[in-house]
């Protein structure tokens, strides 16, 4: 007997949803990077207004959020109870670390999303670095914490993704509930530039292995550790003073007053776009682009890929709003 | 307002643990032998072909060496994180003081990052993220003549990375009449290298595998440069032993052993002992399986068909090929079993049944 080949409820089911699927494949929702600047922000001494910087992030998060009000956003974030740990970058001094500023701005609008000033816990891999960058250490619980990897110590247990094998700070694994990344809008002298994916290097115990080959898989390998994978809720980068060249240290000279953050929850988004603001300063300054200097940051399109699927580096999937 | 204990003694005693936490980092902190200083306070290390450049405040892929001001320093001089005696058989050096024990040390770090590390906890770690003590030249040489010792092996992690403790070690040891040996990946620059060996007396080198995408895959390093370091090593006279580590589908081929033991033949001479060792799954290889025994005999067989005079097999108790053979009458000139002696037949450094010289360093006995 012939087989019966009318459309069959499952099968029309299937027509249906696969024909839905293959739209939804094609149409990836967008990543939003949020810019928000101010010419202004500085004040005539040329440190950073609090009040204004407050403002940006404010503008930032309200955007990337689509919250009517700063707090509503910060609460689309965190939730009250939960422990939040802000990743701040701090290897290289004042100048090119994440501004104090911008961390009071944070931790304000944290604590007024509910997040108890004991329940904040600023963090990097060494005391020194912190201190250095003008964060007092301490790790008293009735207030915010500020504290290294040198001191809450590292997992004994080996996180293992692709090509990297670490240890991750205990202030990530086991302190923390979320993590907001807090990086600096900077260039860097071996694997391109250091923004949102590059900052997780210090969370794990071992970063100096990872520098080979421009970073490349490691940065992507160490972002798909679980722990970081699943607390990094949201990265703000600080361009409130921005690096095109010479980093991560401190170089004065090519630095240069970008006045805004940079906001989004795609880290690979927003590194892709970090990245073609430094290339853009530098053209303008007539450097020559980072590839052509044999450190095009490869690490950016690897987390990507396939494999790691932390993001998008597709231009035509990034949203890039002025807020 | 009034402290109570707890803010009282908190208050105190935290400036005193940092200062006393200060004190104890520059004990270990020594300015580093090579390097070049560069524009903008950046450095080139030059002790490993890797060649960090190296950003203030910033260190290089070891971990143990850091820029400070345009300066360069080893953080890891007299910072020993891992002591113990052990046999020399354990390093292994077959050739070299047999059925003696050496006081072997470690620091933290290492200048490559093999997947099978044994070792990761502290090789790949900075040094203070281990727990270390402070055992400077003089104390460690003293430690090993009073425990018997007749050398200190720098061992475990990678002595290249604390090379500036194992120069000024080996010249305290000999000073107190104990040896030195040195076991390494062997990833360095000739000058490091050259000044070792007039300071060492046996070096043994763990060529990790025969082929750059071994190296590169599983080693993050390069072949070349630990080939011309074993060369090197042969031309200054310094006793040499060369282990491979077999791991299962990654350097265990056919071509791999032949080309090992053809160029080992044609730079180094037959006579240099080559340990084919088995793996265990470790670190970031813990999916493999243990060498299979037949594959190490494999890898034996092909070295002594290419004319090797000294072949053996290694993290295998009791397999024959763990002794020495004279390799003129083919008798066992040191029988083993494991780390244990269990026969010397050797007078003077000669095959006590033959008369036929076997290379080493015996007793007072150096055969090279």
């Amino acid at each position: 007997m012939e087989r019966h080949t009318g459309t069959s409820r499952r099968s029309l089911l299937g027509a249906c949803l696969g024909g839905a699927l293959r739209l939804v494949a094609a149409t990836p929702p967008k990543s939003k990077v949020v810019l928000a600047r101010d010419p202004q922000l500085r004040s005539p001494g040329g440190s950073a207004d609090s009040a204004r910087v407050l403002k940006i992030v404010d503008r930032a998060m309200q955007s990337l959020y689509g919250a009517d009000s700063p707090v509503e956003a910060w609460k689309k974030v965190v939730r009250p109870g939960e422990v939040v740990g802000l990743k701040v970058n701090c290897l290289s001094g004042k100048g090119a670390s994440t501004s104090t500023v911008l961390v009071e701005a944070v931790c304000e609008r944290l604590q007024q999303a509910g997040i108890a000033q004991n329940n904040i816990v600023i963090w990097d891999r060494l005391n020194s670095d912190l201190e250095s960058a003008g964060f007092r250490v301490t790790s008293r619980k009735d207030r915010i914490r500020a504290i290294g990897n040198d001191t809450s110590g590292y997992d004994s247990e080996l996180a293992i993704a692709g090509s990297a094998g670490s240890l991750i700070s205990k202030t990530l694994t086991s302190v923390c509930d979320a993590v907001i990344n807090l990086p600096v809008l900077k260039d860097h002298g071996i694997v391109g530039v250091t923004l949102a994916l590059k900052n997780l290097f210090g969370a794990i115990h071992n970063p100096n292995k990872y520098h080979i080959n421009g970073g490349d898989p490691y940065v992507a390998d160490v972002n798909t550790f679980g722990p970081i994978r699943r607390k990094v809720r949201l990265t703000i980068c600080d361009g409130i003073t921005a690096q095109y060249e010479g980093g991560p240290s401190y170089m004065p000279q090519w630095s240069w007053p970008y006045n805004g953050v940079i906001a989004a929850r795609d880290p690979v988004a927003l590194d892709y776009t970090g990245w073609q603001i430094l290339e853009r300063k530098r053209a303008e300054k007539g450097m020559k682009p980072l590839r052509e200097m044999k450190r095009e940051p490869l690490y950016i399109a690897r987390a990507a890929d396939e494999q790691h699927r932390l993001g998008t580096n597709d231009p035509r999937f990034i949203d890039v709003v002025e807020a | 307002m009034a402290m109570d204990r707890r803010t009282f003694l908190t208050a105190a005693a935290l400036p005193c643990f940092a200062a006393r936490a200060a004190e104890s980092e520059a004990r270990f902190t020594k300015e580093a032998k090579f390097y070049e200083k560069l524009p903008y306070k950046k450095i080139k290390c030059k002790l490993c072909p890797r060649e960090c450049v190296i950003d203030d405040r910033e260190r290089g892929y070891c971990g143990v060496r850091e820029n400070r001001g345009g300066a360069y320093y080893t953080l890891v001089h007299s910072r020993v994180c891992a002591a113990h005696i052990d046999p020399i058989e354990k390093k292994p050096f077959f050739h070299f003081a047999p059925g003696t024990m050496a006081f072997s040390v470690a620091t933290a770090g290492c200048n490559v990052n093999c997947k099978m590390c044994q070792n990761w906890d502290i090789s790949q770690s900075r040094p203070e993220q281990v727990d270390s003590t402070y055992f400077p030249p003089e104390r460690l040489a003293a430690a090993a003549r009073q425990a018997g010792c007749p050398s200190i092996a720098y061992t475990y992690s990678e002595p290249v990375v604390f090379v500036e403790y194992v120069l000024d070690a080996a010249e305290a040891g000999h000073a107190a009449g104990v040896k030195s040996a040195v076991v390494t990946g062997g990833y360095i620059q000739e000058d490091p290298l050259k000044q070792l060996c007039r300071r060492v007396d046996a070096i043994k080198v763990d060529l990790k595998g025969f082929s750059e995408k071994f190296y590169k895959e599983v080693v993050n390093g390069e072949l070349k440069p630990v080939l011309n370091t074993l060369a090197t090593i042969r031309k200054q006279g310094v006793w040499n032993e060369i282990v491979y580590l077999v791991i299962p589908g990654l350097n265990d081929s056919e071509q791999e052993f032949q080309g090992l033991a053809r160029w080992v033949k044609s730079e180094l001479g037959p006579d240099v002992p080559l340990h084919f060792t088995r793996f265990h799954p470790e670190y970031l290889l813990k999916n493999l399986a243990p060498t299979p025994l037949p594959t190490l005999e494999r890898a034996k067989a092909v070295s002594d068909a290419e004319g090797l005079h000294y072949v053996y097999i290694g993290n295998v108790p009791g397999h024959p090929a763990e002794s020495t053979y004279c390799p003129k009458c083919r008798r066992a000139v040191v029988e083993r079993a494991g780390y244990v002696i269990r026969g010397m037949h050797l007078d003077q450094g000669k095959c006590r049944f033959c008369k036929q010289p076997i290379p080493g360093v015996w007793g007072g006995t150096s055969i090279l």
